[in-house]
């Protein structure tokens, strides 16, 4: 199994390096489509609404594979020319999104009807409100959850191998094939993942066990 | 527009839908099946038994799973579980690690749902005579799957959703019968991603339907 | 007491482990094996027109490899034995072949040395060799055109070596199925898909707007394979092969699935 991971360092190494950049870049823009559509949940206009529902009820309901190859095979022939990197990390921004909105919504919700009616009482508009008191405490709820969406996407980030997005599941498949020892290959892009993952979910778990006190 | 018509042929109906059928039938298996493994699981790590450190070590596995790419359990059920003797074909490995997965999911769930029960609710069952068994399964029970139903919901829609991913191994679901089709007529790549978005669709928003509807049920 | 669970703990462990190495399936005689089944699993392929392809249809996968197993597989063992059949790809065909899922692979597997590291190939059954797919109005005529440029390519085939042979500097990105690298060629994902000739020329007969290009490039014959070791399966595999071509039947599936397909000469490739 060593000689593997030394035969084939630099394959390991770029896979793990697309992983983490198409986890951040993800991560990044999904929390800030995420922000967006559930404030547009929570917020009194219905158009908002309603438009917000449906694009988390779609991307909620469609799996990301569909939509990444949608991603990957249809758009690229009409509007723009998309990569396998790029065209995975749009479609695991949008279905993450869609997770995030969810989870920020819920948290906006648990704050209460009082708190912004305090806020606007005090002569804040709306937007203050929401911007100055309810957001801030809402996201410090949602953190840990939060957290589980990014574990979720680092996970889900395997998709990229489909659309030959040269991430560390696409080299597993390479290596594999190349060096024909298939479980040992898996074993250590496993340990790959659980380098990013576990320790993100047990300070998830920590940060939940600190605020529940 | 002519496309669509053509694409929607009985033929490749009947095509997506025996896809659909494996999807549906796959999810359903894993989804009986990961709920009881989960609900055991998770019961195992609540109860924190000392005894040969069993909770922690349960606890340690499934910690492991959860953190790893359900693609990745994919392949080590099909081509790591036939080098210990067990023989699998793409519907057996995609349950068996469909299960592995979400079990260990939904074991997080069930953890998390008991310990939001409040503590009182059982030493107050224990002090009027049950078992252990019996205040867990008669009291405590019921009232933490009550409130774990939005949260299992959400992960049985991950499930249906997941069996894509099968399609590597080359699982004959919907995903991959729609591949099949496009790939021999590539005109028909809109129409398929189409059909195959809106039938994903209806069986998952079915799926939270129920949820919202059994949520209610409860409150009531 | 402590220390006391502390190895039976262990014990139970060892014994676990123990058993589980146990369970690996000895390696065993493949021909005996089918002998005693009267019937031989076939790993074929799906994606694949002429070779193995799955007619929407009827569910079924019909091609030249399909054809040529069942009769592969009656001369062997007798006309009342059952060819099984398992979608294989690229990728996964050599990890079942080595699990026992398969007894047999079929499935446009090209003869390579390092491949003869893990498996036993029988003699040739099909003269490939690696050729390009470009649309009809790529100025690429050549392989060794494709330096800089991106080719696609499917996973677990000799293509990328192939390819960088020629072109050292292409850049080639590779799918599961060819179905996937074909779908990406339309998207515009790369400027050339490089297969074996005769894959490429099934789905050139789908894809009018598509051609093959650049001629063959590297010889690449087909032969069935089977676990490392197996000579008597081997020996048995090539002798039915020998019969076949003997009473025409492999002259007569040749002609039922490559006969006026472009680029093709049923006779000579006998």
């Amino acid at each position: 199994m060593w000689q593997i991971i030394t035969n084939n360092w630099s394959a390991f190494l770029m896979g793990f390096w697309n992983t983490i950049l198409c986890s951040i870049i993800a991560l990044f823009f999904s929390l800030i489509l995420g922000v967006i559509f559930a404030l547009l949940e929570v917020a009194p206009p219905k158009f908002g609404r309603v438009i917000a529902r449906i694009y988390v009820e779609i991307f909620r309901n469609i799996p990301l594979l569909v939509i990444v190859m949608i991603f990957y095979l249809i758009v690229p022939r009409f509007i723009v020319k998309l990569s396998g990197f790029q065209a995975g990390t749009i479609g695991l921004t949008l279905y993450t999104s869609a997770f995030i909105a969810e989870t920020v919504k819920s948290g906006i919700n648990s704050i209460g009807e009082g708190q912004m009616e305090g806020a606007r009482s005090n002569g804040m508009t709306y937007i203050q409100a929401m911007r100055y008191v309810i957001l801030p405490q809402a996201m410090k709820i949602v953190i840990p959850p939060l957290g589980n969406q990014f574990v979720n996407l680092i996970k889900n980030s395997s998709v990229l191998a489909f659309v030959a997005g040269f991430d560390l599941m696409y080299q597993a498949q390479i290596i594999a094939f190349a060096t024909l020892k298939t479980i040992d290959t898996y074993v250590v892009v496993g340990l790959f993942y659980l380098i990013l993952t576990m320790p993100l979910s047990y300070y998830m778990r920590y940060l939940e066990k600190k605020f529940a006190n | 527009m002519e496309t669509f018509i053509h694409a929607y042929s009985w033929i490749d109906i009947r095509f997506l839908l025996q896809g659909l059928w494996v999807t549906i039938y796959v999810s359903l298996i894993s989804i009986a099946l990961s709920f009881i493994v989960g609900l055991f699981l998770g019961l195992i790590r609540y109860m924190d038994i000392k005894k040969f450190r069993i909770s922690a070590i349960v606890g340690f596995i499934i910690d492991l799973i959860r953190n790893l790419p359900l693609l990745l359990i994919i392949f080590f059920t099909y081509f790591g579980l036939p080098q210990l003797g067990i023989v699998t074909n793409p519907v057996t490995a995609s349950i068996i690690a469909l299960v592995i997965f979400e079990g260990a999911m939904l074991a997080e769930i069930v953890r998390s749902g008991i310990s939001s029960i409040d503590p009182g609710q059982m030493e107050g069952a224990r002090s009027n005579g049950m078992t252990f068994g019996q205040a867990m399964f008669h009291v405590v029970l019921p009232q933490a799957l009550h409130n774990m139903i939005p949260a299992l919901l959400s992960q049985f829609v991950s499930l249906v959703k997941d069996t894509s991913l099968a399609t590597i191994i080359v699982l004959p679901e919907l995903l991959y019968h729609a591949q099949i089709i496009y790939s021999q007529n590539t005109t028909y790549l809109i129409p398929m991603y189409v059909i195959i978005a809106i039938m994903y669709f209806i069986v998952c928003f079915c799926l939270s339907l129920t949820a919202s509807y059994l949520q209610k049920r409860f409150q009531n | 007491m402590r220390k006391n669970k502390r190895i039976i703990l262990l014990v139970v462990s060892l014994l676990l482990v123990l058993t589980l190495s146990a369970c690996k399936k000895d390696e065993g005689n493949t021909y005996q094996q089918v002998k005693r089944d009267d019937a031989i699993t076939w790993g074929i392929r799906a994606d694949t027109r002429l070779f193995g392809l799955t007619i929407i249809r009827t569910g079924k996968i019909e091609g030249f490899e399909v054809d040529l197993a069942q009769a592969l597989t009656k001369q062997m063992l007798g006309k009342k034995a059952k060819a099984n059949f398992v979608t294989t790809t690229a990728n996964t065909r050599i990890p079942l072949l080595k699990n026992h899922n398969i007894d047999a692979v079929l499935a446009t597997m090209t003869i390579t040395p390092e491949r003869e590291k893990q498996v036993t190939f029988t003699k040739p059954y099909f003269p490939a060799g690696s050729s390009l797919l470009v649309p009809k109005s790529s100025k690429i005529t050549s392989v060794r055109q494709l330096n800089d440029q991106t080719v696609l390519a499917v996973k677990g085939t000799t293509a990328v070596d192939d390819v960088h042979k020629f072109a050292p500097k292409a850049r080639v990105l590779q799918y599961d199925d060819y179905g996937q690298a074909m779908s990406a060629l339309k998207a515009g994902q790369g400027v050339a898909l490089t297969t074996d000739n005769g894959i490429l020329a099934g789905i050139a007969q789908e894809n009018p707007g598509y051609k093959l290009v650049g001629g063959v490039y590297v010889n690449a014959p087909y032969g069935i394979a089977v676990n490392k070791g197996q000579k008597q399966m081997v020996e048995h595999l090539n002798q039915a092969l020998a019969e076949l071509k003997a009473n025409g039947i492999y002259q007569k599936l040749l002609d039922k699935w490559f006969k006026g397909i472009p680029g093709f000469n049923v006779k000579e490739m006998n």
